[in-house]
Protein backbone atom coordinates (compact mmCIF):
# COMPACT_ATOMS: atom_id res chain seq x y z
CA UNK A 1 0.00 0.00 0.00
CA UNK A 2 1.34 3.43 -0.93
CA UNK A 3 2.25 5.74 1.91
CA UNK A 4 0.60 9.14 2.23
CA UNK A 5 2.83 12.02 1.13
CA UNK A 6 2.41 14.01 4.33
CA UNK A 7 2.13 12.68 7.84
CA UNK A 8 -1.30 11.22 8.37
CA UNK A 9 -1.53 13.18 11.65
CA UNK A 10 -1.46 16.45 9.70
CA UNK A 11 -4.11 15.20 7.25
CA UNK A 12 -6.17 14.04 10.22
CA UNK A 13 -6.00 17.39 12.00
CA UNK A 14 -6.78 19.15 8.74
CA UNK A 15 -9.76 16.93 8.00
CA UNK A 16 -11.17 17.40 11.52
CA UNK A 17 -10.76 21.16 11.29
CA UNK A 18 -12.32 21.30 7.82
CA UNK A 19 -15.28 19.14 8.81
CA UNK A 20 -16.09 20.91 12.09
CA UNK A 21 -15.71 24.35 10.53
CA UNK A 22 -17.53 23.36 7.37
CA UNK A 23 -20.67 22.76 9.46
CA UNK A 24 -20.54 26.39 10.62
CA UNK A 25 -19.82 27.60 7.09
CA UNK A 26 -22.69 25.54 5.65
CA UNK A 27 -25.12 26.96 8.24
CA UNK A 28 -24.11 30.48 7.18
CA UNK A 29 -24.21 29.63 3.46
CA UNK A 30 -27.59 27.97 3.82
CA UNK A 31 -29.11 31.04 5.46
CA UNK A 32 -27.61 33.39 2.89
CA UNK A 33 -28.65 31.22 -0.08
CA UNK A 34 -32.13 30.78 1.39
CA UNK A 35 -32.39 34.55 1.73
CA UNK A 36 -31.19 34.99 -1.84
CA UNK A 37 -33.70 32.45 -3.18
CA UNK A 38 -36.55 34.00 -1.21
CA UNK A 39 -35.52 37.56 -2.09
CA UNK A 40 -34.62 38.48 1.50
CA UNK A 41 -31.42 39.86 3.03
CA UNK A 42 -30.53 37.09 5.47
CA UNK A 43 -28.10 37.41 8.40
CA UNK A 44 -25.95 40.52 7.81
CA UNK A 45 -25.45 42.16 11.22
CA UNK A 46 -22.80 40.09 13.04
CA UNK A 47 -19.44 40.96 11.48
CA UNK A 48 -18.87 41.76 7.80
CA UNK A 49 -21.73 40.28 5.70
CA UNK A 50 -22.90 38.49 8.86
CA UNK A 51 -19.94 36.12 8.66
CA UNK A 52 -19.74 35.68 12.44
CA UNK A 53 -23.40 34.65 12.71
CA UNK A 54 -22.61 30.91 13.23
CA UNK A 55 -20.18 31.86 16.03
CA UNK A 56 -22.88 33.93 17.71
CA UNK A 57 -25.30 31.02 17.34
CA UNK A 58 -22.88 28.61 19.02
CA UNK A 59 -22.27 31.02 21.91
CA UNK A 60 -26.01 31.41 22.33
CA UNK A 61 -26.53 27.62 22.35
CA UNK A 62 -23.79 27.12 24.96
CA UNK A 63 -25.36 29.65 27.32
CA UNK A 64 -28.90 28.24 27.02
CA UNK A 65 -30.46 26.31 29.88
CA UNK A 66 -30.63 22.57 29.32
CA UNK A 67 -34.05 21.03 29.91
CA UNK A 68 -34.12 17.25 30.29
CA UNK A 69 -37.69 15.99 30.59
CA UNK A 70 -38.19 14.21 33.92
CA UNK A 71 -40.44 11.50 32.46
CA UNK A 72 -37.78 10.46 29.97
CA UNK A 73 -34.70 8.29 30.31
CA UNK A 74 -31.91 10.64 31.40
CA UNK A 75 -28.92 8.50 30.38
CA UNK A 76 -30.13 7.73 26.87
CA UNK A 77 -31.29 11.31 26.47
CA UNK A 78 -27.71 12.49 27.07
CA UNK A 79 -26.05 9.73 25.03
CA UNK A 80 -28.24 10.15 21.93
CA UNK A 81 -26.80 13.46 20.59
CA UNK A 82 -23.27 12.00 20.65
CA UNK A 83 -24.03 9.30 18.08
CA UNK A 84 -24.70 11.37 14.96
CA UNK A 85 -21.70 13.66 15.54
CA UNK A 86 -19.23 10.83 16.17
CA UNK A 87 -20.45 8.73 13.23
CA UNK A 88 -20.24 11.75 10.93
CA UNK A 89 -16.70 12.42 12.13
CA UNK A 90 -15.35 8.90 11.61
CA UNK A 91 -16.87 8.58 8.13
CA UNK A 92 -14.45 11.21 6.86
CA UNK A 93 -11.49 9.02 7.90
CA UNK A 94 -11.73 6.88 4.75
CA UNK A 95 -12.39 9.64 2.19
CA UNK A 96 -9.35 10.49 0.02
CA UNK A 97 -8.85 14.25 -0.49
CA UNK A 98 -6.06 14.09 -3.04
CA UNK A 99 -3.47 11.87 -4.67
CA UNK A 100 -1.81 10.23 -1.65
CA UNK A 101 -3.71 12.56 0.69
CA UNK A 102 -5.86 10.30 2.80
CA UNK A 103 -6.12 9.52 6.48
CA UNK A 104 -6.38 5.79 6.07
CA UNK A 105 -6.84 3.52 3.07
CA UNK A 106 -8.50 0.43 4.51
CA UNK A 107 -9.31 -2.30 2.01
CA UNK A 108 -12.94 -2.46 3.19
CA UNK A 109 -13.59 1.28 2.99
CA UNK A 110 -16.98 0.91 1.31
CA UNK A 111 -18.23 -1.56 3.91
CA UNK A 112 -16.90 0.72 6.64
CA UNK A 113 -18.93 3.64 5.27
CA UNK A 114 -22.11 1.53 5.04
CA UNK A 115 -21.60 0.25 8.60
CA UNK A 116 -20.92 3.66 10.10
CA UNK A 117 -23.77 5.46 8.36
CA UNK A 118 -26.14 2.76 9.64
CA UNK A 119 -25.03 3.57 13.19
CA UNK A 120 -26.55 7.04 12.83
CA UNK A 121 -30.00 5.44 13.11
CA UNK A 122 -29.31 4.56 16.76
CA UNK A 123 -28.83 8.17 17.81
CA UNK A 124 -32.11 9.25 16.24
CA UNK A 125 -34.12 6.30 17.60
CA UNK A 126 -32.60 6.67 21.06
CA UNK A 127 -33.37 10.38 21.11
CA UNK A 128 -36.97 9.71 20.09
CA UNK A 129 -37.54 6.98 22.65
CA UNK A 130 -35.65 8.52 25.58
CA UNK A 131 -37.58 11.80 25.41
CA UNK A 132 -40.84 10.02 26.28
CA UNK A 133 -42.77 12.50 24.18
CA UNK A 134 -45.21 11.41 21.48
CA UNK A 135 -43.78 13.79 18.90
CA UNK A 136 -40.28 12.55 19.61
CA UNK A 137 -41.25 8.89 19.51
CA UNK A 138 -43.05 9.19 16.17
CA UNK A 139 -40.25 11.33 14.74
CA UNK A 140 -37.63 8.85 15.86
CA UNK A 141 -39.53 5.88 14.42
CA UNK A 142 -40.09 7.69 11.14
CA UNK A 143 -36.41 8.59 10.99
CA UNK A 144 -35.37 4.99 11.66
CA UNK A 145 -37.72 3.55 9.01
CA UNK A 146 -36.68 6.19 6.48
CA UNK A 147 -32.97 5.73 7.02
CA UNK A 148 -33.27 1.93 6.86
CA UNK A 149 -35.38 2.09 3.67
CA UNK A 150 -33.00 4.38 1.81
CA UNK A 151 -29.93 2.52 3.04
CA UNK A 152 -30.82 -0.27 0.57
CA UNK A 153 -30.85 1.74 -2.71
CA UNK A 154 -27.75 3.51 -1.38
CA UNK A 155 -26.01 0.17 -0.85
CA UNK A 156 -27.03 -1.16 -4.28
CA UNK A 157 -25.82 2.05 -5.96
CA UNK A 158 -22.46 1.69 -4.23
CA UNK A 159 -22.35 -1.99 -5.26
CA UNK A 160 -22.77 -0.94 -8.90
CA UNK A 161 -19.75 1.35 -8.44
CA UNK A 162 -17.75 -1.55 -7.01
CA UNK A 163 -18.53 -3.52 -10.20
CA UNK A 164 -16.48 -0.97 -12.17
CA UNK A 165 -13.77 -0.34 -9.59
CA UNK A 166 -13.30 -4.02 -8.59
CA UNK A 167 -12.16 -2.85 -5.18
CA UNK A 168 -13.66 -1.81 -1.87
CA UNK A 169 -10.90 0.70 -1.13
CA UNK A 170 -11.98 4.33 -1.53
CA UNK A 171 -8.62 5.29 -3.07
CA UNK A 172 -9.00 2.59 -5.75
CA UNK A 173 -12.56 3.71 -6.45
CA UNK A 174 -11.38 7.29 -7.04
CA UNK A 175 -8.48 6.13 -9.21
CA UNK A 176 -10.80 3.97 -11.33
CA UNK A 177 -12.45 7.23 -12.42
CA UNK A 178 -9.28 8.70 -13.92
CA UNK A 179 -10.66 8.37 -17.46
CA UNK A 180 -14.43 8.20 -17.05
CA UNK A 181 -16.30 9.37 -13.98
CA UNK A 182 -18.79 6.80 -12.78
CA UNK A 183 -21.63 9.26 -13.37
CA UNK A 184 -20.98 8.99 -17.12
CA UNK A 185 -21.04 5.19 -17.26
CA UNK A 186 -23.56 4.63 -14.45
CA UNK A 187 -25.95 7.63 -14.48
CA UNK A 188 -28.92 5.77 -12.95
CA UNK A 189 -26.77 4.65 -10.04
CA UNK A 190 -25.62 8.24 -9.54
CA UNK A 191 -29.18 9.57 -9.46
CA UNK A 192 -30.28 6.83 -7.03
CA UNK A 193 -27.27 7.55 -4.83
CA UNK A 194 -27.95 11.28 -4.73
CA UNK A 195 -31.64 10.75 -3.85
CA UNK A 196 -30.74 8.23 -1.14
CA UNK A 197 -28.05 10.55 0.23
CA UNK A 198 -30.67 13.29 0.60
CA UNK A 199 -32.90 10.85 2.49
CA UNK A 200 -30.05 9.60 4.68
CA UNK A 201 -29.19 13.16 5.69
CA UNK A 202 -32.90 13.76 6.48
CA UNK A 203 -32.93 16.78 4.20
CA UNK A 204 -35.85 18.26 2.30
CA UNK A 205 -37.78 16.86 0.44
CA UNK A 206 -37.27 13.90 2.81
CA UNK A 207 -37.29 15.79 6.13
CA UNK A 208 -40.45 14.02 7.35
CA UNK A 209 -38.51 13.38 10.54
CA UNK A 210 -38.95 16.96 11.67
CA UNK A 211 -42.04 17.94 9.72
CA UNK A 212 -42.90 20.84 11.98
CA UNK A 213 -46.57 21.00 11.04
CA UNK A 214 -47.20 17.46 12.29
CA UNK A 215 -44.38 16.59 14.69
CA UNK A 216 -43.12 19.97 16.03
CA UNK A 217 -39.38 19.19 16.05
CA UNK A 218 -39.53 15.44 15.50
CA UNK A 219 -37.00 13.45 17.49
CA UNK A 220 -35.33 16.57 18.93
CA UNK A 221 -38.52 18.20 20.23
CA UNK A 222 -37.34 17.71 23.83
CA UNK A 223 -33.76 18.80 23.23
CA UNK A 224 -32.33 22.16 24.12
CA UNK A 225 -29.00 23.86 24.71
CA UNK A 226 -25.83 22.17 23.46
CA UNK A 227 -27.53 18.78 23.16
CA UNK A 228 -29.72 20.28 20.46
CA UNK A 229 -26.60 21.95 19.12
CA UNK A 230 -25.06 18.50 18.60
CA UNK A 231 -28.02 17.37 16.45
CA UNK A 232 -27.84 20.64 14.55
CA UNK A 233 -24.11 20.23 13.96
CA UNK A 234 -24.58 16.60 12.93
CA UNK A 235 -27.24 17.52 10.37
CA UNK A 236 -24.91 19.90 8.58
CA UNK A 237 -21.94 17.55 8.91
CA UNK A 238 -24.07 14.88 7.25
CA UNK A 239 -24.76 17.29 4.39
CA UNK A 240 -21.02 17.82 3.94
CA UNK A 241 -20.24 14.10 4.27
CA UNK A 242 -23.02 13.23 1.82
CA UNK A 243 -21.58 15.68 -0.70
CA UNK A 244 -18.10 14.23 -0.20
CA UNK A 245 -19.42 10.71 -0.77
CA UNK A 246 -21.33 11.72 -3.92
CA UNK A 247 -18.11 13.32 -5.19
CA UNK A 248 -15.97 10.31 -4.30
CA UNK A 249 -18.23 7.59 -5.66
CA UNK A 250 -19.60 9.17 -8.81
CA UNK A 251 -17.92 12.46 -9.65
CA UNK A 252 -14.29 11.41 -9.75
CA UNK A 253 -13.12 12.51 -6.29
CA UNK A 254 -10.08 14.71 -6.89
CA UNK A 255 -9.87 13.95 -10.64
CA UNK A 256 -10.93 16.38 -13.33
CA UNK A 257 -13.33 14.89 -15.95
CA UNK A 258 -11.52 12.60 -18.43
CA UNK A 259 -8.23 13.58 -16.73
CA UNK A 260 -6.50 10.42 -17.94
CA UNK A 261 -6.68 11.52 -21.57
CA UNK A 262 -4.94 14.86 -21.20
CA UNK A 263 -3.14 14.73 -17.83
CA UNK A 264 0.25 14.01 -19.49
CA UNK A 265 -0.12 17.12 -21.72
CA UNK A 266 -0.28 19.47 -18.72
CA UNK A 267 2.93 20.95 -17.24
CA UNK A 268 4.39 18.95 -14.36
CA UNK A 269 3.28 20.34 -11.00
CA UNK A 270 5.34 20.07 -7.83
CA UNK A 271 4.19 17.73 -5.07
CA UNK A 272 2.72 20.46 -2.90
CA UNK A 273 1.11 22.36 -5.76
CA UNK A 274 -0.46 19.13 -6.99
CA UNK A 275 -1.74 18.34 -3.50
CA UNK A 276 -3.28 21.80 -3.25
CA UNK A 277 -4.90 21.47 -6.70
CA UNK A 278 -6.29 18.03 -5.80
CA UNK A 279 -7.83 19.39 -2.59
CA UNK A 280 -9.20 22.40 -4.47
CA UNK A 281 -10.87 20.18 -7.08
CA UNK A 282 -12.28 17.89 -4.40
CA UNK A 283 -13.60 20.70 -2.22
CA UNK A 284 -14.95 22.52 -5.25
CA UNK A 285 -17.10 19.56 -6.23
CA UNK A 286 -18.12 19.01 -2.60
CA UNK A 287 -19.11 22.67 -2.39
CA UNK A 288 -21.26 22.31 -5.47
CA UNK A 289 -23.17 19.39 -3.96
CA UNK A 290 -23.58 21.22 -0.65
CA UNK A 291 -25.10 24.03 -2.71
CA UNK A 292 -27.34 21.46 -4.43
CA UNK A 293 -28.56 20.24 -1.02
CA UNK A 294 -29.46 23.82 -0.07
CA UNK A 295 -30.94 24.64 -3.46
CA UNK A 296 -33.25 21.60 -3.34
CA UNK A 297 -34.32 22.43 0.21
CA UNK A 298 -35.64 25.83 -0.81
CA UNK A 299 -37.17 24.63 -4.08
CA UNK A 300 -39.00 21.33 -3.55
CA UNK A 301 -41.81 20.90 -1.00
CA UNK A 302 -41.87 18.04 1.48
CA UNK A 303 -43.30 14.61 0.51
CA UNK A 304 -46.05 12.81 2.36
CA UNK A 305 -44.80 9.87 4.42
CA UNK A 306 -46.65 7.35 2.21
CA UNK A 307 -45.01 8.86 -0.87
CA UNK A 308 -41.61 8.67 0.79
CA UNK A 309 -42.00 4.99 1.62
CA UNK A 310 -43.42 3.98 -1.76
CA UNK A 311 -40.64 5.88 -3.55
CA UNK A 312 -38.02 4.07 -1.51
CA UNK A 313 -39.39 0.55 -1.61
CA UNK A 314 -41.40 0.15 -4.80
CA UNK A 315 -39.36 2.40 -7.11
CA UNK A 316 -35.78 3.06 -6.01
CA UNK A 317 -35.00 -0.41 -4.65
CA UNK A 318 -36.14 -2.46 -7.71
CA UNK A 319 -34.57 0.14 -10.00
CA UNK A 320 -31.24 -0.07 -8.18
CA UNK A 321 -31.25 -3.88 -8.28
CA UNK A 322 -32.04 -3.85 -12.03
CA UNK A 323 -29.34 -1.25 -12.61
CA UNK A 324 -26.86 -3.44 -10.77
CA UNK A 325 -27.86 -6.56 -12.73
CA UNK A 326 -27.72 -4.84 -16.14
CA UNK A 327 -24.30 -3.32 -15.43
CA UNK A 328 -22.94 -6.65 -14.19
CA UNK A 329 -24.26 -8.38 -17.34
CA UNK A 330 -22.77 -5.82 -19.74
CA UNK A 331 -19.41 -5.84 -17.96
CA UNK A 332 -19.44 -9.65 -18.10
CA UNK A 333 -20.14 -9.56 -21.86
CA UNK A 334 -17.25 -7.14 -22.46
CA UNK A 335 -14.59 -8.53 -20.12
CA UNK A 336 -15.84 -11.99 -19.10
CA UNK B 1 3.02 4.97 12.40
CA UNK B 2 -0.58 4.10 13.06
CA UNK B 3 -2.25 1.04 11.63
CA UNK B 4 -5.20 1.58 9.28
CA UNK B 5 -7.87 1.12 11.88
CA UNK B 6 -5.71 2.86 14.50
CA UNK B 7 -6.31 6.20 12.82
CA UNK B 8 -10.03 5.49 12.74
CA UNK B 9 -9.87 4.81 16.48
CA UNK B 10 -8.04 8.12 16.88
CA UNK B 11 -10.84 9.83 14.98
CA UNK B 12 -13.42 8.19 17.19
CA UNK B 13 -11.58 9.35 20.31
CA UNK B 14 -11.40 12.86 18.86
CA UNK B 15 -15.14 12.78 18.22
CA UNK B 16 -15.97 11.59 21.75
CA UNK B 17 -13.65 14.23 23.23
CA UNK B 18 -15.18 16.97 21.09
CA UNK B 19 -18.73 16.08 22.11
CA UNK B 20 -17.80 15.60 25.77
CA UNK B 21 -15.91 18.91 25.98
CA UNK B 22 -18.69 20.83 24.22
CA UNK B 23 -21.36 19.42 26.54
CA UNK B 24 -19.14 19.93 29.62
CA UNK B 25 -18.32 23.57 28.82
CA UNK B 26 -21.99 24.21 28.25
CA UNK B 27 -22.78 22.58 31.62
CA UNK B 28 -20.33 24.91 33.36
CA UNK B 29 -21.70 28.18 32.01
CA UNK B 30 -25.42 27.65 31.48
CA UNK B 31 -28.09 28.51 34.06
CA UNK B 32 -29.89 25.72 35.91
CA UNK B 33 -33.35 26.81 37.07
CA UNK B 34 -35.70 23.86 36.64
CA UNK B 35 -39.36 23.78 37.58
CA UNK B 36 -42.17 21.31 37.08
CA UNK B 37 -43.68 23.07 34.05
CA UNK B 38 -40.35 23.29 32.24
CA UNK B 39 -39.51 19.66 32.83
CA UNK B 40 -42.85 18.19 31.79
CA UNK B 41 -43.29 16.65 28.37
CA UNK B 42 -44.03 19.09 25.56
CA UNK B 43 -47.45 18.68 24.00
CA UNK B 44 -48.08 22.08 22.44
CA UNK B 45 -48.71 23.73 25.78
CA UNK B 46 -51.44 21.34 26.92
CA UNK B 47 -51.08 19.12 29.96
CA UNK B 48 -49.43 15.94 28.64
CA UNK B 49 -51.90 13.07 28.32
CA UNK B 50 -50.53 9.73 29.45
CA UNK B 51 -47.17 8.27 28.55
CA UNK B 52 -45.35 8.13 25.22
CA UNK B 53 -44.67 4.39 25.58
CA UNK B 54 -47.58 3.77 23.25
CA UNK B 55 -48.39 1.16 20.62
CA UNK B 56 -47.14 2.12 17.22
CA UNK B 57 -47.68 0.83 13.70
CA UNK B 58 -46.08 -2.59 13.31
CA UNK B 59 -45.15 -1.73 9.70
CA UNK B 60 -42.02 -0.20 11.22
CA UNK B 61 -41.15 -3.72 12.35
CA UNK B 62 -41.76 -5.20 8.87
CA UNK B 63 -39.52 -2.48 7.39
CA UNK B 64 -36.82 -3.53 9.85
CA UNK B 65 -37.12 -7.20 8.84
CA UNK B 66 -37.04 -6.44 5.11
CA UNK B 67 -34.04 -4.19 5.66
CA UNK B 68 -32.17 -7.02 7.36
CA UNK B 69 -32.73 -9.43 4.45
CA UNK B 70 -31.66 -6.96 1.78
CA UNK B 71 -28.71 -5.61 3.75
CA UNK B 72 -27.33 -9.13 4.08
CA UNK B 73 -27.89 -9.63 0.34
CA UNK B 74 -25.97 -6.43 -0.44
CA UNK B 75 -23.16 -7.50 1.89
CA UNK B 76 -22.91 -10.79 -0.01
CA UNK B 77 -22.86 -8.90 -3.32
CA UNK B 78 -19.83 -6.79 -2.42
CA UNK B 79 -17.12 -9.50 -2.43
CA UNK B 80 -18.70 -11.00 -5.57
CA UNK B 81 -18.77 -7.59 -7.30
CA UNK B 82 -15.02 -7.23 -6.70
CA UNK B 83 -13.96 -10.41 -8.52
CA UNK B 84 -16.89 -11.45 -10.73
CA UNK B 85 -15.04 -10.67 -13.98
CA UNK B 86 -12.41 -13.32 -13.13
CA UNK B 87 -14.85 -15.96 -11.91
CA UNK B 88 -16.57 -16.67 -15.22
CA UNK B 89 -20.16 -17.33 -16.18
CA UNK B 90 -20.81 -20.04 -13.58
CA UNK B 91 -20.29 -17.74 -10.59
CA UNK B 92 -22.14 -15.02 -12.48
CA UNK B 93 -25.27 -17.13 -12.96
CA UNK B 94 -25.06 -18.47 -9.40
CA UNK B 95 -25.18 -14.96 -7.99
CA UNK B 96 -28.01 -14.07 -10.34
CA UNK B 97 -30.09 -17.02 -9.17
CA UNK B 98 -29.53 -15.80 -5.59
CA UNK B 99 -30.49 -12.21 -6.38
CA UNK B 100 -33.46 -13.43 -8.44
CA UNK B 101 -34.81 -15.55 -5.55
CA UNK B 102 -34.68 -12.61 -3.14
CA UNK B 103 -36.17 -10.36 -5.79
CA UNK B 104 -39.10 -12.79 -6.25
CA UNK B 105 -39.69 -12.66 -2.49
CA UNK B 106 -39.59 -8.90 -2.64
CA UNK B 107 -42.12 -8.78 -5.50
CA UNK B 108 -44.38 -11.08 -3.45
CA UNK B 109 -44.16 -8.73 -0.43
CA UNK B 110 -44.87 -5.79 -2.70
CA UNK B 111 -47.85 -7.54 -4.28
CA UNK B 112 -49.31 -8.51 -0.91
CA UNK B 113 -49.14 -4.84 0.04
CA UNK B 114 -46.97 -5.35 3.14
CA UNK B 115 -44.83 -2.42 2.11
CA UNK B 116 -47.74 -0.18 1.26
CA UNK B 117 -47.93 2.47 3.90
CA UNK B 118 -51.55 3.46 3.29
CA UNK B 119 -54.00 1.55 5.42
CA UNK B 120 -55.77 -1.27 3.56
CA UNK B 121 -59.06 0.20 2.41
CA UNK B 122 -62.05 -1.52 3.98
CA UNK B 123 -64.91 -2.39 1.63
CA UNK B 124 -68.12 -1.13 3.18
CA UNK B 125 -71.34 -2.97 2.27
CA UNK B 126 -74.15 -0.63 1.29
CA UNK B 127 -77.75 -1.29 0.26
CA UNK B 128 -78.71 0.41 -3.00
CA UNK B 129 -82.37 0.51 -4.05
CA UNK B 130 -83.06 -1.88 -6.92
CA UNK B 131 -79.51 -3.27 -7.06
CA UNK B 132 -79.07 -4.92 -3.69
CA UNK B 133 -76.07 -4.83 -1.40
CA UNK B 134 -72.92 -3.48 -3.09
CA UNK B 135 -69.48 -3.10 -1.58
CA UNK B 136 -68.18 0.40 -1.74
CA UNK B 137 -64.59 1.47 -1.10
CA UNK B 138 -64.70 4.59 1.03
CA UNK B 139 -60.98 5.26 1.19
CA UNK B 140 -60.40 5.18 -2.56
CA UNK B 141 -63.05 7.81 -3.03
CA UNK B 142 -61.37 9.94 -0.39
CA UNK B 143 -57.99 9.43 -1.99
CA UNK B 144 -59.20 10.57 -5.38
CA UNK B 145 -59.60 13.99 -3.90
CA UNK B 146 -55.84 14.39 -3.49
CA UNK B 147 -54.62 11.68 -5.84
CA UNK B 148 -52.45 14.18 -7.67
CA UNK B 149 -50.80 15.28 -4.45
CA UNK B 150 -52.97 18.36 -4.28
CA UNK B 151 -51.17 20.03 -7.17
CA UNK B 152 -54.33 21.00 -9.04
CA UNK B 153 -57.56 22.45 -7.75
CA UNK B 154 -60.76 20.63 -8.52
Amino acid sequence: MEAPIVSSYIVMAGALAVLLNSAAVVVYVERRVAAFIQNRVGPNRVGPFGLFQPLADVIKLIFKEDVTPIYGNRTLHTLAPMFPVITALITVAVIPFGDGLFITNINVGVLFILAVTSLGVYGVTMAGWASNSKYSLLGGLRAAAQMLSYELPLGMAIASVVLFAASLSMVDIVNSQLYWWHVFVNPIGAIIFIIAAFAEANRTPFDLVEAEQELVGGFHTEYSSMKFGMFFLAEYMHVVIGSMLITTFFFGGYHLPFAGYYAHLLPEAGTWLKAMLDIAVFLGKTGFFVFLFIWVRWTIPRFKYTQLMSLGWSKLLPLSILNFAVIAFILMLIHG
Amino acid sequence: MLSDFGSILLFMIAGVLFVAIALFVSKLVRPHRPNADKLSTYECGEEPIGDARIQFNNRFYIIGLMFLIFEVEILLLFPWAMVFQDLGWYAFSAMFVFVFLIFIGFIYELGKGHLKWDLPSPAVPEYVEGVGVVERDIRTEDDEFESDGGLTFK
